[in-house]
């Protein structure tokens, strides 16, 4: 697999740094990784660096995580580049919304590696053709 | 419809192993004797132990004696119920699940250590409302909001009911109360 590049985002340091453990841990090697504490800063990184995957938290201050979504879409700003929500919410509804403004995927927290391994890698084999 | 794991149908949650079949109402207060089941909190807290950290986690009678510093993480909950997830612990407990949360070793509670803190208490809420029936999604989380220090208390005044257990894992004890001073 060519070098992925991974946008995360989240408001917590040590989630995004647990997110990219398991990406690495599911065999996204080599992989560069940006990452953006709100949606706000989501949107900067995506202004100067193009990226193979996105994943992102809901819950964030500044701008929550399907605002940030809704925000990729309107600009044109990762066009065909799958989002991956990370969330402790789960119910249907945000489901439903996180579909809506987009994404590819869902991932509730707490997680396991294999789960991030089995919903992210199909993501990103369609994507760089690994 | 399947969105990675997450089975979308009418009144179906397929999104964890265990999870309740609910129907949809809104009237929680209809439902208290499921949302005040002390049973969805112990379920919770062990599995966000279990997948996040690799440790089992169990309900236990009592703390050792209280360390001079402690920690407290609280996530506010919002919509149907109104109150709190509380996360306290003495410093020893709050370094050892940080240092098993990122892989790091820490001899203080600094910000990554309250971070880490944070998203425990975070994962222990949304765990929780996930296991209410009709909770998860007529109930918001805020963001999470850390206490250090000693000698402090958290009081709210006549809730509507409290959850309050202590937990031990690995050489650590903590414990988690759930508040909710509001219920529709």
């Amino acid at each position: 697999m060519s070098e992925m590049r991974v946008l995360i985002v989240d408001d917590s340091s040590v989630m995004r740094k647990i997110v990219e453990r398991s990406l690495r841990q599911a065999g996204l090697n080599p992989m560069t990784v940006f990452e953006a504490g709100s949606g706000v800063e989501g949107l900067e990184v995506l202004s100067n660096q193009p990226v193979h995957l996105i994943l992102s938290d809901i819950n964030m201050p500044s701008m929550d995580g399907l605002e940030f979504l809704r925000q990729i879409r309107a600009r044109n700003l990762a066009a065909g580049v799958p989002v991956v929500m990370i969330t402790t919410e789960s119910s249907e509804e945000h489901v439903k919304q996180a579909i809506l403004a987009g994404a590819q995927g869902y991932i509730r927290k707490p997680f396991t590696a294999e789960q991030v391994k089995e919903r992210v890698l199909p993501l990103v084999s369609a994507v760089v053709g690994g | 419809m399947v969105l990675n794991g997450i089975r979308m149908g009418a009144g179906l949650w397929c999104g964890a192993p265990g999870e309740m079949e609910r129907t949809m109402t809104q009237s929680l207060r209809e439902n208290l004797h499921l949302v005040s089941d002390p049973r969805n909190l112990d379920t919770s807290v062990d599995e966000v132990f279990h997948m996040m950290l690799g440790s089992a986690c169990y309900p236990v009678e009592e703390l050792p004696a209280e360390e001079p510093e402690t920690i407290t993480a609280v996530v506010g909950f919002g919509g149907l119920l109104s109150g709190a997830c509380v996360f306290r612990s003495g410093s020893s407990a709050a370094l050892e699940i940080a240092a098993k949360l990122t892989g790091m070793e820490f001899s203080e509670i600094d910000d990554t250590v309250k971070d880490a803190i944070g998203e425990v208490c975070n994962m222990l809420a949304g765990t929780w409302k996930g296991r209410v029936p009709d909770l998860s999604a007529n109930c918001g989380l805020s963001i999470p909001a850390v206490i250090t220090g000693s000698n402090y208390r958290i009081h709210v005044q006549a809730p509507e009911f409290k959850l309050h257990h202590f937990y031990r894992f690995d050489n650590s004890s903590f414990e988690v109360t759930i508040i909710c001073d509001g219920l529709q």
